[in-house]
């Protein structure tokens, strides 16, 4: 049936208004396919029908066509499109998608293998962070603790706001990113972050040779650029092909949990456990950085209680006097 | 422009005086002793900062001392400095001029080209401190307005274009004037002047026209010299960061600015009194003057200092207490005192004794008011950077401190080399003092002005 209309909406399609309120007429008569209707006449409008196979709910497999929000250039590996078509979905994001990353600081022992695999992945200099593990203290008579800072990819970012040229934004699956193809080398969103989430290429970055020809990928944001800026980008790359992203996977200690926020769910990068992300955040208390601020982080964290070992750095029990100063 | 009217003198005594004073006022323009020296002097540096230039757009911002933790250096300080230093054209030629302040008038137009000199430049300040410049159309291909960067792109160029057109406008009865008297100019200049005094004759209805342009002009350049300096205060205070995030951030840079501009204007008429030797127009009595001013303006921006400073100081919070002890008793404390101490308390104190308001001295202090002025934006710009809310750590030594690199220093140099070239290029075209004006003010009749 569906096939029908879809058919008649193509023959509608070039006819005039009127041919095509009658064609509505006849689908309101026939009642079950409205919907379908509906949107084979959308898909009438663009010109062109596409058709994906569906398992419904007894077990039948059925031929409807392909919903809007999903087009070829949304699926494919980076590697086989042409940079426009890179550019258009990474401003988009991944549709239906809310991104959302809670970090168990009691797992933390600075053991930095998120912060290895997140340097190689972006090509990043040693002293450049995506993310960075800091040694922290909340007040002088509390333990010391460890704490990964990748991008908040806030809901109410600062560095997006101040960005003159729009090479910076939020897309709709809530990953802040850059297009260094755009920058213009400002530096204000470096000012704007209050969480110094900003690393800027002061000079030439890694492997400028090599990179050469290569297509830039605005997911990966690779090639890195002189004089642009880059950040965390919750490996918006690995998220296209269903993966976690480059830190998550990367942790021995089950620090990190990452998932979707519209299914409510997050899934450890080390244990692979999947869990309800409310209940995570309900039972252990979770909280997001500086909340005063108002950026609305979409990192979360779970406090340093119970951990399985003690802060430890250089031999020391402690925060040097240097961290202390922060505090 | 006011409607005083002054006694008029004779027309005979008043031809003889207007000779010499278009006589004085015109010789510097003529007059080129010293000048080739200059002009390759200013050549020389301008190709040896370019140089320093090339090399930091070959091998990228780098070669500063800016690194993620201060990443706004003394670029921004350099254009935060000459947007100000823009600011007192405003305050001297408009504002005194609409109230009707006699004694401005023969400074007004010195002031109007340390205006235009120093915002023609300031934009370029920015494109200095980008990190792709080759990228600089963005910014109108893909422009976004909610970026304060393009509130000062806006303002910053209608302030440029209405200074130009305010240095411009009371040119033309001297032009005018010039036409006549300059007989013996190339071929070029004749044509520029020809060109430039639009037909002036000076009848009433020219005059009437030329006043009631001045006067929109005047008005209308207000509140845009109030934008460039509030709006480029706001690329510090509307972010979130300790020590910006300040609500008298607009007043308290345009305070600042008045200070600066008229520390300028002082150093800049002390110059041409003596090289152009127009003692008899820039006399003590304009110096006594513009010293008040000085002071008063002085004042103002000091109790903004104390409101900026004391306020959080009695407070500490955390961060911005960091960043406070950091200025006061810290790493920048001898900086924040020196600025302080020498670019606005003792200028101030010593003002306050007549002596000091004689065009030598009052033009020294200038001097480190001017000087004080620029460390004061280096002040505000750079330490804030380095008390972020989250603790800098696993970065190399160099990411923790700031000074500026020596290509980077070349590099700041280059704005005030070409504001000077402007100058210079301004002020042998134009004589820098109003002839028409000061011949007003002497009792000339319009009839003897623009006759022959």
């Amino acid at each position: 049936m569906a096939e029908e209309l879809n058919k008649s909406a193509h023959s509608e399609n070039d006819g005039s208004d009127n041919s095509r309120r009658d064609f509505l007429k006849i689908g309101l008569a026939l009642g079950a396919g409205v919907v379908v209707g509906g949107g084979a006449i959308y898909e009438g409008y663009k010109g062109e029908t596409k058709k994906i196979r569906v398992l419904t709910t007894d077990g039948h497999t059925l031929e409807i066509n392909k919903p809007v929000v999903m087009e070829d250039y949304e699926l494919k590996d980076s590697s086989e499109l042409p940079l426009s078509d890179l550019q258009k979905r990474g401003r988009k994001g991944i549709p239906g998608k809310k991104w959302v990353m809670v970090i168990d600081l009691s797992k933390c022992r600075n053991a930095r293998k998120c912060m290895d695999s997140c340097q190689a992945a972006h090509q990043l200099k040693p002293e450049q962070h995506h993310i960075n593990v800091l040694r922290m203290q909340d007040d002088a008579n509390t333990e010391p603790y460890f704490m990964p800072k990748p991008c908040y990819h806030c809901d109410n970012p600062p560095c997006t706001k101040v960005c003159p040229v729009d090479a910076t934004f939020k897309r709709e699956d809530g990953i802040v990113l850059i297009d260094n193809e755009r920058c213009i080398g400002c530096r204000f969103c470096v000012a704007a972050c209050p969480y110094s989430a900003r690393v800027f290429h002061w000079s030439d970055p890694k492997f400028v040779e090599a990179n050469a020809l290569k297509e830039y990928d605005i997911e990966l944001n690779v090639p890195q650029k002189k004089g642009t800026i880059t950040k965390c980008l919750f490996s918006a790359d690995r998220l296209r092909k269903g993966q976690q992203p480059y830190c998550v996977e990367a942790c021995p200690n089950g620090v990190y949990w990452f998932g979707d926020l519209n299914e409510d769910v997050v899934t450890n990068g080390t244990s692979k456990d999947t869990v309800r992300f409310s209940d995570l955040i309900r039972e252990n208390a979770g909280y997001t950085m500086m909340p005063e601020l108002g950026t609305k982080p979409r990192v979360y964290y779970l406090p340093a209680k119970n951990r399985l070992f003690p802060f430890e750095y250089n031999g020391s029990k402690e925060l040097s006097q240097e961290d202390q100063h922060w505090f | 422009m006011s409607s005083k009217t002054h006694e008029t003198l004779p027309a005979a005594e008043a031809k003889t005086l207007l000779n010499k004073i278009s006589d004085d006022l015109l010789r510097p323009i003529q007059n080129h002793k010293g000048f080739t020296m200059w002009a390759l002097f200013l050549g020389l540096a301008l190709a040896l900062v370019l140089w320093a230039y090339v090399i930091q757009l070959r091998d990228g911002l780098g070669v500063t001392a800016m690194r993620d933790y201060s990443a706004w250096g003394s670029y921004i300080a350099n254009f935060v400095f000459f947007v100000a230093v823009s600011l007192v054209g405003m305050l001297i030629s408009a504002i005194m001029g609409l109230i009707g302040v006699e004694w401005a008038k023969p400074i007004s137009r010195i002031a109007e080209i340390v205006a235009f000199s120093a915002v023609a430049v300031a934009g370029l300040v920015i494109v200095f401190d980008m990190g792709r410049p080759d990228r600089l159309l963005n910014v109108f291909i893909h422009g976004r307005f909610q970026s304060p960067i393009l509130w000062d792109v806006t303002v910053v160029t209608t302030y440029t274009a209405i200074s130009l057109v305010l240095l411009i406008l009371p040119l033309i009865p001297d032009i005018a004037i010039m036409r006549r008297r300059m007989t013996n100019l190339p071929k070029w200049q004749k044509m520029l002047y020809d060109m430039a005094s639009f037909g002036w004759v000076g009848n009433d209805a020219q005059y009437h026209a030329l006043h009631r342009m001045l006067k929109v002009l005047m008005i209308l350049v207000i509140p845009v010299a109030l934008a460039i300096h509030t709006v480029t205060s706001w690329l510090m205070a509307s972010t979130l960061r300790p020590g910006w995030n300040s609500t008298i951030f607009g007043p308290y840079f345009v305070t600042g600015a008045f200070v600066a501009g008229t520390a300028a204007v002082i150093i800049l008429m002390f110059f041409y009194r003596n090289n152009f030797k127009l003692k008899e127009y820039l006399t003590d009595y304009h110096f006594e003057m513009v010293s008040r001013l000085l002071v008063l303006t002085s004042l103002v921006y000091l109790y903004f200092n104390v409101n900026e400073y004391l306020v959080p100081g009695y407070k500490m919070p955390l961060h911005e207490g960091q960043h406070l002890t950091e200025l006061f008793t810290g790493h920048w404390a001898p900086l924040f005192w020196a600025t302080q101490i020498f670019g606005l308390i003792l200028p101030i104190i010593l003002l306050l004794f007549k002596p000091m308001r004689k065009p030598l001295p009052v033009t020294i202090i200038a001097v480190f008011v001017l000087v004080g002025a620029w460390f004061k934006r280096f002040i505000i710009v750079v330490p804030t950077q380095f008390h972020p809310f989250l603790p800098i750590q696993n970065v190399p030594e160099n990411f923790t401190t700031y000074s500026p690199t020596l290509i980077e220093i070349a590099v700041l140099i280059m704005p005030f080399i070409l504001a000077l070239i402007i100058g210079t290029i301004v002020s042998k075209l134009i004589p820098v003092v109003s002839i028409w004006e000061v011949a007003e003010q002497k009792g000339i009749s319009r009839e003897v002005l623009n006759q022959e």
